[in-house]
């Protein structure tokens, strides 16, 4: 670790939380239908959808809308990765993908996990990346932001059922914060060397004389979108370490800012909604708190080098750079590392499979945590918010009175729901793992041996349930069971999580809010930082200790005493 | 009853039983083991699971023993897991065991009474024997002197004294009488003097007492929402770590072997949390039995919870803040007499008047002045007090003393009250006092200040319950001016003057419709509808029916200061809960560290630098911390019976003081605790 690394890392993450104030509020206005400026192309929207923005929906109401949208949205993608063969704009005469595939891929990109199992640029059609994966980039982080901001108003409001209208967050959520922000960061990073066309793959000539074919594409933009909706699905099947994706230093900077802006931004728009922005900095702060211990732990253990390779008197000047890109560094993969996994993006600078085995720990435990530090758009902070209420409930009892989070009561109904949403987790990624680590349709999927193997399996459903899409690599993604499987892990993070949310908000917003004392809990200030951080160590983390032990800490204290797998 | 009881000093309710009284605790193990039947274990999921596990690892230990394989790790494993059941099912037992002896003399008082029902209502000769529970609503029973009431019930005809000990504790008998706030009685309780003639109230086996009974024996113990939401919690984490557990069996398949039944079984019980799903249902009949120790009956486990979660306190002025009657506090003497010689006039003034008033002129002119009442002196006559004069005093042979109000006085000895004490008299009425005017030989002296005392100390708990983030309410009939006054002295939050029934409930109405919860004593029936409204409702024993079926608490002792411990006591319920949960959920960290590289150190010995705490074998491991996990349970019993102390510091500092004793104690603690079992172990040589 170097001074200049650190000092990498503080200025992005600077450049986040000093972007973060302004943009929370402002969706916390946009939330409350204060920003105007594309009225018309709203009405536009709303008369060619037939949809009255105004309508109040409750919980339910407001769920089976997201359900219904996100279920056409996935048929849709579906079809259209199906018949791509068929459809304009595959100047490269692309099949269509099998059906294993297209269902895997359609889930991933409609539940905001953008787990590719397939190569990006040489199985899907310029049609396929647009039309499909791009609108599902946008729609899924909208449908996470919408479901935030519904859980938000939840908190705010006593005595309803109104959470707001589905399908007026999600315009207005795309239209003022996604597409704006999208094309700005598109622009930049065109400027910054991506490519953004629509002519065929260009061929060349090397050296050696040698005909080589080089992908392109218009992927600027929907590189943008990639990070800003924590989508993370490349362009390019190397994602942000392909020169394309990632040609400098400065784009993967850009790109982690991207990531972390609108997640961190969001736990202050929750602080705007409920009338008191410490509330939703005490969340800010634990998400920083762990972006910066992960960033840390990756840094350390890649920064110190591999301990065999030392042995060998080979320079670790540089430490273990197997699998990354010399022109990003340690810091930044290891900030990148710790945030889009942290963040539920899944973008990826390096291979985490080449990583040493702490600092492919660190990501695979960031998943595992729930996807809240910062967590997805949307649903970093409603998962957060989960935590905190179950924070407030053990720890609330001990101040003496019924536990209470901003004035709502957290009674049997929310710690029942609360604890539904956190069983998804372990339930999808332990259960899936143990199952396939024994049944030889899928232990076929993993080449290596020994806990590294074990690794992958447990990175893949971690990645997927947890809404990631990262891979730690060497798995043989694409086959039908672990399309299947994938999938369906997929769907529980997303859905199965996101439904016991919704029915908290309904409950929390039908209750009167308790008014304050000194005698209640308080939820700002350091000590609720502290706990909340230890909370979500501890109700999220502990139970992937056994399945951790037997997989990267296992390999490491093997490492350690020479052994390799 | 005497409501000018010191505070603090409300008689309580039996002795504490003791956490070692042999024949409770020989009780309770029996009860432990009745309370294993897994149909009434299935109401606590934690213990329910350990029990399962229990069951099935008891089976392996027996299969490998009638295969003549070892079978001494499976069974020890079994042992302790049985244990660990059995002293979550005793802790229990403990609990309930304490409130049984009372629970006895209380069915004892019930059940020798005889009932005296009368034919006719207006023939008190008529009557014919009933047993107590062959009584109706509505039936009319004469009761005797030596009589005991055989039933709730209402005064209709007479006056008597009664004893109330066998409800209350307190043997010093009080008077009840038809019409007014004191016409309740209670069953079970005996007529020491005179007759009565009692409307039965209560249907048979619905009787205070019977409820009193069924209340500290635990039998109407049903699970507060609190605890209903902590259940729930707590079967999550266990699915949770079953899912972990389970999920073992495939993982570890993968490079070795996976862990056997047993070890998977001890992993998983000692991350459950097992120690607070233990305790849940005895610090929670602790809670109602402190109350019931505190001489305070709550109709549910709900209430004291709701007492816990109290914002603001509605206190009557009279009996609560002040004594409920004036006494001297001040002289104002007149122009030209100095304090002194008005404070002696003032005395021999009042050396004949036995009323507390007049005593406590003399006690506070020796207070202040020093000035000792002599006695009588020969040729002394006592003039009393006529509703007619107004006046009394003493005629002495050197002169005539009198005191009484300022008008009757000034009239009486034909003078004017000179203009700077009219004008004392006035600001001492302004601020709800009373002036008594002194008088000697037609020369108007000065005058006596005489109010309603603040009780000493009352205004340090008004802070304290401040600190706690609790508004308190005066209630008062008195008006706003005095009201204000008195308020300002006793340092409470807000006031309610000249209230009337319907302002107190329209003020708790409003209180809870900014969402905060009211609580509030009362004794009369005009009372009721507050009471019934009130979060916390605490009715006085002695007062009527109307107000005691409406609060969700009785006090036995009729204080309403007591108001303010009660909310104490919902707290202490509540942070012992959450404390002990902590703990519990911490204690999982070391327990990592103990069975983790224990089970994996075969299939990966380099896991072994993760025994932090260098235990001897993978075995010993595992059953120290099994054993640990156990002995915590049987540890925390006399916390989870006395409860956490609460001190009123603000919610911010006693999270911190908790959160490090509970949170940090609960990582630290089971790190040395099983190590000390291993090293116990190892040297006995078992493992």
């Amino acid at each position: 670790m170097t001074l200049i690394g650190w000092a990498q890392i503080a200025l992005v993450l600077a450049c986040v939380v000093a972007a973060a104030v302004p943009l929370g509020r402002y969706m916390a206005a946009v939330a409350a239908g204060r920003v105007t400026f594309l009225a018309p192309v709203e009405r536009v929207v709303y008369a060619a959808a037939g949809i009255d923005p105004r309508q109040a929906q409750g919980w339910r109401g407001y769920t089976l809308a997201m359900l219904a949208a996100n279920a056409a949205g996935f048929l849709l993608l579906y079809a259209l990765l199906r018949g791509q063969a068929v459809l304009p704009l595959n100047p490269q005469g692309l099949d269509g993908l099998t059906p294993w595939l297209a269902f895997n891929t359609a889930v991933s990109f409609v539940t905001n996990t953008n787990w590719q199992a397939y190569g990006g640029e040489s199985a899907l059609s310029y049609f396929s990346q647009m039309a499909g994966l791009t609108v599902q980039n946008f729609l899924s982080a909208a449908t996470g932001m919408a479901l935030a901001l519904a859980v938000c108003r939840a908190f705010a409001r006593s005595g309803v059922k109104d959470l707001g209208n589905f399908w007026s967050d999600l315009v207005r959520m795309t239209l003022y914060v996604l597409v704006p922000l999208s094309l700005l960061v598109g622009f930049a990073f065109v400027a910054m060397g991506m490519p953004q066309t629509l002519a065929p793959f260009a061929e060349a000539t090397t050296l050696e004389g040698a005909r080589q074919v080089i992908p392109l594409g218009p992927a600027a933009f929907q590189i943008a979108i990639k990070h800003l909706g924590t989508n993370g699905g490349g362009f390019f099947g190397m994602n942000s370490a392909h020169p394309f994706e990632g040609p400098t230093a400065l784009t993967s900077a850009l790109q982690i800012w991207s990531q972390q802006v609108i997640p961190f931004a969001l736990a202050l728009t929750f602080g705007a909604i409920v009338g008191d922005i410490r509330q939703g900095r005490a969340l800010l702060l634990v998400m920083l708190a762990y972006v910066l211990a992960g960033t840390w732990a990756v840094y350390g253990s890649e920064a110190g080098g591999n301990p065999l390779h030392l042995a060998l008197g080979i320079d670790a000047a540089q430490g273990n750079m197997e699998g990354k890109e010399v022109r990003f560094g340690q810091a930044l993969v290891a900030l990148f590392t710790a945030t889009t996994t942290g963040a539920s993006c899944g973008a990826v600078n390096a291979m985490f499979e080449s990583f040493m085995p702490l600092g492919g720990l660190v990501p695979l435990f960031l998943i595992q945590l729930g996807e809240v530090l910062p967590g997805g758009v949307g649903s970093g902070l409603y998962g957060m918010l989960v935590f905190a209420l179950l924070a407030v409930f053990v720890a609330g009892l001990m101040v003496g009175r019924t536990p209470e989070y901003l004035g709502k009561k957290v009674q049997a109904r929310e710690v029942k729901l609360a604890m539904l949403a956190v069983l998804v987790l372990p339930a999808a990624i332990l259960g899936f793992t143990a199952v396939a680590l024994v049944l030889p349709a899928a232990v076929a999927s993993i080449p290596a041996t020994g806990p590294h193997g074990l690794s992958e399996m447990l990175y893949a459903y971690s990645s997927a349930a947890g809404n990631n899409g990262s891979a730690f690599g060497g798995i043989t993604a694409d086959t039908p069971w672990m399309d299947v499987t994938l999938g369906i892990a997929m769907m529980l993070g997303r859905f199965a999580y996101a439904v016991p949310v919704m029915a908290i908000a309904g409950s929390l917003a039908a209750k009167p809010r308790v008014a304050e004392s000194v005698g209640s809990f308080p939820t700002h200030g350091p000590l609720f930082v502290g706990l909340l951080a230890g909370v979500i160590l501890i109700l999220g983390g502990l139970q992937f200790m056994p399945a951790l032990a037997l997989g990267p800490l296992a390999e490491h204290v093997s490492l350690l005493a020479g052994k390799t797998f | 009853m005497d409501t000018m009881m010191p505070m603090g000093q409300a008689t309580r309710r039996g002795r504490a039983a003791a956490f070692t009284d042999r024949t409770l605790l020989g009780r309770a193990a029996l009860d432990a083991l009745r309370k294993l039947s897994p149909a009434k274990l299935v109401r606590n999921p934690v213990i329910f699971v350990t029990e399962v596990v229990a069951i099935l690892v008891t089976l392996l230990a027996g299969l490998d023993a009638a295969r003549g394989q070892g079978f001494a790790f499976q069974a020890g494993i079994a042992i302790w897991l049985w244990l660990t059941v059995l002293f979550a099912t005793f802790a229990e037992a403990v609990a309930e065991g304490r409130g049984r002896a009372q629970a006895e003399s209380l069915r004892r008082a019930r059940g020798e009474a005889r009932a005296k029902l009368l034919v006719r209502a207006d023939d008190r000769a008529l009557w014919q024997p009933r047993g107590a529970t062959e009584l109706k609503l509505g039936d009319l029973v004469l009761v005797e002197a030596g009589d005991i009431i055989p039933s709730d019930g209402e005064i209709i005809e007479g006056i008597a004294s009664v004893n109330e000990a066998a409800v209350t504790g307190e043997s010093a008998p009080v008077i009840r009488e038809s019409g007014g706030d004191r016409s309740a009685v209670t069953g079970g309780t005996m007529v020491v003097s005179d007759w009565l003639v009692v409307r039965i109230t209560a249907a048979p086996g619905s009787t205070f007492l019977d409820r009193m009974i069924a209340l500290v024996e635990g039998a109407a113990r049903q699970k507060t929402p609190n605890e209903i939401a902590l259940d729930i919690l707590l079967a999550g984490m266990t699915i949770i770590f079953l899912i972990a557990v389970a999920s073992l069996v495939g993982l570890a398949s993968w490079n070795g072997r996976p862990p056997s039944v047993p070890v998977l079984a001890a992993l998983l019980v000692t991350l459950i949390p097992t120690t607070i799903g233990g305790l849940l249902s005895a610090i929670g009949i602790a809670g109602m039995d402190r109350l019931v120790r505190f001489n305070v009956l709550a109709t549910s486990g709900r209430a004291v919870e709701a007492a816990g979660d109290v914002d603001v306190l509605l206190l009557d002025k009279t009996g609560t803040i002040t004594f409920g009657n004036r006494q001297a506090a001040g002289f104002v003497p007149a122009p030209g007499v100095a304090e002194r010689e008005l404070a002696e006039a003032a005395v021999l003034a009042s050396l004949g008047d036995e009323t507390p008033e007049g005593r406590s002129i003399l006690a506070y002119a020796r207070e202040r002045h020093g000035t000792v009442a002599p006695a009588l002196p020969e040729g002394a006559k006592v003039v009393p007090f006529t509703a007619q004069t107004r006046l009394s005093g003493l005629d002495l042979p050197d002169g005539q003393y009198r005191k009484g109000a300022v008008d009757s006085l000034s009239g009486s000895l034909g003078v004017a009250i000179p203009p700077a004490l009219a004008e004392a008299v006035e600001r001492i009425a302004r601020q709800g006092g009373t002036p008594l005017a002194v008088g000697r030989d037609g020369v108007v002296l000065g005058a006596i200040e005489l109010k309603d005392i603040v009780k000493p100390g009352i205004r340090e708990r008004f802070a304290e319950l401040r600190r706690m983030g609790i508004r308190t309410v005066m209630v008062t009939g008195d008006n706003r001016l005095t009201a204000a006054a008195i308020a300002a002295e006793a340092g409470v939050d807000d006031f309610l003057a000249e209230a009337t029934p319907e302002q107190k409930l329209g003020y708790i109405r409003k209180a809870q419709g900014e969402g905060r919860l009211v609580a509030m004593a009362g004794d009369g029936t005009n009372d009721a509808p507050a009471l019934a409204q009130a979060d916390v409702g605490l009715a006085m024993q002695t007062g009527t029916q109307a107000a005691r079926e409406a609060g969700n608490m009785v006090d036995l002792d009729s204080d309403p200061t007591k108001l303010i411990e009660v909310v104490e006591i919902g707290k202490q319920l509540l942070i012992t809960r959450g404390a002990l949960t902590t703990f519990s959920i911490a204690n999982d960290v070391a327990k990592y560290f103990a069975i983790l590289p224990a089970i994996f150190v075969a299939s990966y010995p380099e896991l072994g630098v993760f025994n932090v705490m260098r235990l001897a074998s993978p075995e010993s491991a595992i059953l120290s911390a099994v054993i640990f996990n156990a002995l915590i349970i049987v540890a925390l019993v006399p916390l989870a019976l006395r409860g956490v102390t609460y001190s009123p510091v603000g919610a911010a500092a006693l999270l911190r003081r908790n959160l490090v004793i509970y949170g940090v104690g609960g990582i630290v603690a089971p790190f040395l605790g099983i190590k000390l079992i291993d090293l116990f172990l190892t040297l006995i040589g078992v493992a």
